[in-house]
């Protein structure tokens, strides 16, 4: 990938960055209790004795959140740890009813793994790298506090306590914002497309800590500072920007950077430190005792792998083999709902290169003119199936097929339907079209003339006038070999 | 008619199965003794009306020729460590003091659903931290015992069940539930020559149980005689998914197979258990055990359990260190005490509860126990601790090559005088010296009465069997019960 540098007055810097990203586990329940996981809903109505930590509640493993981060752990290409553990993380905070996190420190469910990204996708050869992914643990969310509800108390609501985490933790092997933007964008998708998370950042189910340091290229490592919580892919970049900046000045200035926690402010688009080294806690990590270690079979690690959907590499490389550009099958795979929506279109018999071009140029740009997304789409991959199949079949032509389908994005009806109502058939006439070409040749005797005298360039106006005549509904192959025949005798 | 208070488990049950006396006259009458007994300070709440209501359903269940559970009709008192939906919890705490659980205990909810009702919430040591009831926020629990030769001085029933012990001994209720996290069943049964099995780590659910050391707190039954320790002990024990430690195996019908016939049975004696200057009436009674497990035809071997000296100081990192986390979630955000100064924040907040909610003892476990999880000490206290913790269970594994039980003392003295060692923690701990291997090992083991010291005050024996064999336990426990005679019961001065 281009080389990122920061230029300082004493030369260029290199920033190196690590991510840590918080995954919320796609389930039904809680990590460790049946309290609903969902979204939303009133204030503590998600809560159960468990995750109110009532005197005497035992924590139990949720399977299905454990299937969940072994199947992201398959998905990575990751090491599965057969046998592994939860400890407690001790701190007090009103928003952590146990007075402790249960997470996995010394034994995570999962070890090594890594994810290649590209760091402009819509380019073929932009260059790729491997992001290499250091462990994944499971824990718990804790839950939030409400500071606007009374002037001088804070309100807590427990719905998210103890909902399921994935912490995937990577190695510090990016250089660049882009390179971390990639890195995010390529593991959500991944993520998606197992549907162990629905990456949806806006609604937290999805964050970043950033971890970036400077230093001159081909030194040792700086020291770091840990940006937490950032929310969505611009922020992750543009944290690093200015979290480097800031770290470049300051050691240029003579400072040094203290390992810290930090806090990115999108509006000021600043980092500020939110606690330093010296008063961070003690977590006294320990096994948790009301726990036994987690023990995975190979018939349960078969189901996880089984249940695995093919992921967007290998669905790339099929796609590039089927015909298409490399442009199209990159764009098509790089979020989980667009090669879904083609998955589906294509099991609907349609023609990939056909499927995919109307896909990525007409349906993109509808909803992009709509500002809706693919999953607010107006239309279906049955009904485009229904469209592209009467283009297909010479029904309609592709001009057409644009009309058809803003009426289609307009009231909702099947393109058949639309063709018939509207009498938007293509026709292959002969005497039709014999017709009107008579009179577009009486009428432009001056271009026929022009033509007849080697202005080849005219035929494609003959051709125009000649469509529009028929009302864009005569057959093109029709309509050149008819006038050819008129114009050439 | 007779005094029922003056029977056990098994008596009530029989009786009440046959019709000789309802249970609502069982429970009127241990209701009255526990309305009688206020000095003894053994219960934190009475509920004689919950006693009653049970009472009434099982006798309605008989009269209607329905089926009777295992405990049906036998009032019992129910440590304050376990939650009771509608029915204040404090675990003898400030902290919880007014906290009423809107959920039951698994081990509660099946001992009710086996018939049994409930005369009230026993008092303990505070978060059951303690040997002999002197931490309980609600008082010290005192043993109906008195040492002989007119001494009146107040003994301890011993901890942490020290509710239950004095409860039983002075028959306020035929039974009680305990907990044993380091000997908290055994030795207050010593105490007060009662028994009481402390089962394998596992067998009990947790779920609902108030938690000090989870990795090794378990329920088990306190009562006047093996019998009736096995019916109880079948009625709380089961699997719980609720737990994630429980132990997914059927419930043995443990009183069906009581048998006191030990022939074919090796019963181990472990010389480190022979501690230099121990109580001459202690090192006797153990002779005597020896002899009648002998008599009822068990072989008598010596072994070693050579890290035992061990057990102790690594019981006293871990519990705490367990403790010290356990015991977060008592905060004053959700439920229970919260002390709020002018213009507090929220560590202020932390600091002020829980400096007001607990007691000096939990305190002390509290800061031990984050002291030795702290960075920099970890490996040095905690992670030593669970090295420690397994070579002791590997003692036993190896002395189960040699042996099927183990008998030893359950406790190096007999009851002490409350405030006599209040002012020495160590002293305190060294009370659980015999009864902490066992329980760091998640290992049965359970304490009968073995006779009376010079003083006239009851001393224990306890029998440590394999992960499981309570049968074997129970049943080398009846032979020493059958055999020690023992039916001497505090003199009414309450």
């Amino acid at each position: 990938m281009s080389e990122y540098r920061i230029q300082g007055i004493t030369g260029e810097w290199e920033v190196v960055i690590g991510l840590e990203v918080h995954a919320q586990v796609t389930s039904n329940a809680k990590l460790f209790s049946g309290a609903s996981a969902a979204y939303g809903g009133e204030p503590n109505s998600h809560v159960s004795l468990v995750d109110a930590a009532m005197p005497g509640m035992l924590p139990v493993p949720n399977r299905e959140c454990i299937r969940q981060a072994v199947r992201t752990g398959m998905a990575i290409n990751a090491q599965i740890n057969k046998w592994s553990r939860f400890d407690r993380k001790n701190y007090f905070y009103a928003d952590l009813p146990q007075g402790y996190q249960i997470s996995q420190l010394y034994h995570p469910i999962v070890g090594e793994g890594e994810i290649e990204v590209i760091l402009d996708e819509k380019d073929a050869n932009s260059p790729r790298k491997t992001i290499g992914i250091e462990r994944i643990h499971v824990e718990q969310d804790a839950g939030k506090l409400m500071h606007d509800q009374h002037p001088t108390m804070s309100y807590v609501d427990l719905n998210r306590s103890g909902v399921a985490l994935m912490e995937i933790v990577s190695r510090p092997d990016m250089r660049s914002p882009a390179e971390a933007g990639a890195y995010v964008k390529k593991l959500r998708s991944i993520l998606r497309y197992v549907g162990s998370c629905d990456g949806n950042m806006e609604e937290g189910s999805m964050r970043a800590d950033v971890n970036v340091s400077v230093r001159k290229p081909g030194e040792e490592f700086g020291t770091r500072t840990e940006t937490k919580n950032v929310n969505s892919i611009r922020f992750v970049m543009q944290a690093i920007e200015v979290e480097a900046r800031r770290q470049v000045d300051l050691i240029e200035d003579g400072g040094t950077v203290v390992q810290e926690t930090r806090l990115f402010d999108p509006n000021k688009l600043e980092t500020r430190s939110m606690r330093s080294k010296e008063d961070a806690h003690d977590y006294r990590y320990f096994p948790d005792p009301d726990l036994l270690p987690l023990e995975l079979d190979d018939a349960f690690l078969e189901e996880c792998r089984a249940s695995l959907p093919e992921l967007p590499d290998a669905k790339r490389a099929r796609y590039e083999a089927m015909g298409l550009t490399a442009y199209n099958a990159a764009v098509l795979t790089a979020e989980a709902e667009t090669a879904f929506w083609f998955e589906d279109l294509l099991a609907e018999r349609v023609d990939p290169k056909q499927g995919s071009n109307w896909l990525l140029s007409e349906l993109f740009g509808a909803l992009n003119r709509l500002g809706k997304s693919l999953e607010e789409s107006p239309v279906n991959p049955k009904q485009a199936a229904e469209l592209l199949g009467l283009v297909a079949d010479g029904t309609i032509s592709g001009s057409i097929s644009k009309q058809v389908f803003e009426i289609m994005l307009e009231t909702g009806q099947g393109a058949a339907a639309i063709v018939e109502e509207k009498g938007l058939k293509q026709t292959s006439d002969t005497g039709a079209i014999e017709a009107e070409i008579a009179k577009i040749i009486a009428a432009n005797e001056d271009k026929v003339a022009e033509y007849r005298s080697g202005k080849d360039k005219l035929f494609g106006f003959f051709v125009g006038q000649t469509m529009k005549a028929m009302g864009g509904k005569a057959n093109p192959g029709v309509v050149n070999e008819l006038l050819k025949k008129a114009l050439d005798q | 008619m007779t005094d029922l208070t003056k029977l056990g488990v098994a008596a009530i049950r029989t009786g009440v199965a046959s019709g000789e006396f309802n249970a609502v006259e069982v429970a009127e009458a241990f209701n009255a003794n526990v309305a009688a007994a206020k000095a003894l300070n053994a219960f934190i709440v009475e509920t004689p009306e919950k006693a009653i209501e049970a009472a009434q359903a099982v006798d309605a269940d008989r009269a209607a020729g329905n089926p009777l559970g295992k405990m049906a009709g036998v009032p019992i008192g129910m440590k304050d460590l376990f939650c009771t939906e509608g029915v204040q919890t404090t675990a003898a705490s400030h902290i919880l003091e007014g906290f009423v659980p809107t959920y039951e205990s698994t081990v509660s909810a099946n001992l009710w659903k086996a018939g049994a009702g409930m005369l009230g919430k026993l008092n303990m040591d505070q978060f059951a931290m303690g040997s002999s009831n002197e931490t309980s926020y609600f008082g010290n629990v005192i043993s109906p015992w008195r040492r002989g030769g007119g001494d009146n001085a107040a003994l301890a029933p011993g901890g942490s069940s020290g509710g239950s012990s004095s409860a039983i001994a002075a028959r306020l209720c035929p039974a009680a539930t305990g907990t044993d996290t380091g000997g908290s069943i055994r030795q207050p049964a010593a105490f007060v020559g009662i028994s009481g099995i402390k089962p394998t780590y596992g067998r009990c659910s947790r779920w609902g149980v108030v938690a000090f050391a989870s990795s090794l707190d378990q329920a088990g039954p306190m009562s006047r005689d093996v019998r009736d320790c096995a019916i109880m002990l079948e009625a709380m024990a089961g699997f719980d998914p609720k737990d994630s430690t429980s132990l997914d195996l059927p419930v043995p019908e443990w009183e069906a197979g009581l048998n006191s016939d030990l022939r074919g049975k090796k019963v181990g004696i472990p010389k480190e258990y022979r501690l230099d200057g121990i109580d001459e009436d202690i090192a006797a009674m153990w002779d005597n055990g020896i002899a009648w497990l002998k008599d009822a035809g068990a072989e008598i071997v010596d072994i070693s359990l050579p890290h035992t000296k061990y057990a102790l100081p690594a019981y006293y990192i871990i519990a705490p260190a367990e403790a010290s986390s356990n015991l977060a979630r008592y905060d004053g955000v959700r439920y229970g005490l919260r002390d709020l100064p002018d213009g507090a924040g929220l560590q202020d907040m932390y600091a002020a509860t829980r400096a007001a909610g607990f007691g000096a003892e939990v305190r002390r476990r509290i800061m031990i126990g984050t002291y030795v999880l702290s960075a920099g000490f970890y490996d040095a206290y905690y992670t030593q601790a669970q090295k420690v913790r397994a070579l002791i269970a590997r003692d036993f594994e190896a002395a189960w090559a040699q042996c099927d039980l183990i008998l030893a003392p359950t406790a190096p003295s007999a009851a002490f005088g409350l405030g006599e060692k209040t002012s020495d923690p160590l002293a305190m701990y060294l009370n659980d010296v015999f009864a902490v291997p066992a329980s760091l090992a998640g290992l049965p083991a359970m304490s009968v009465p073995g006779g009376l010291d010079k003083q006239g005050l009851p001393l224990g024996l306890q029998i440590v069997g394999k992960a499981l064999d309570e049968q074997g336990v129970l049943n080398a426990g009846l032979a020493i019960e059958e055999r020690a005679g023992f039916t001497a019961e505090a003199e009414k001065w309450w």
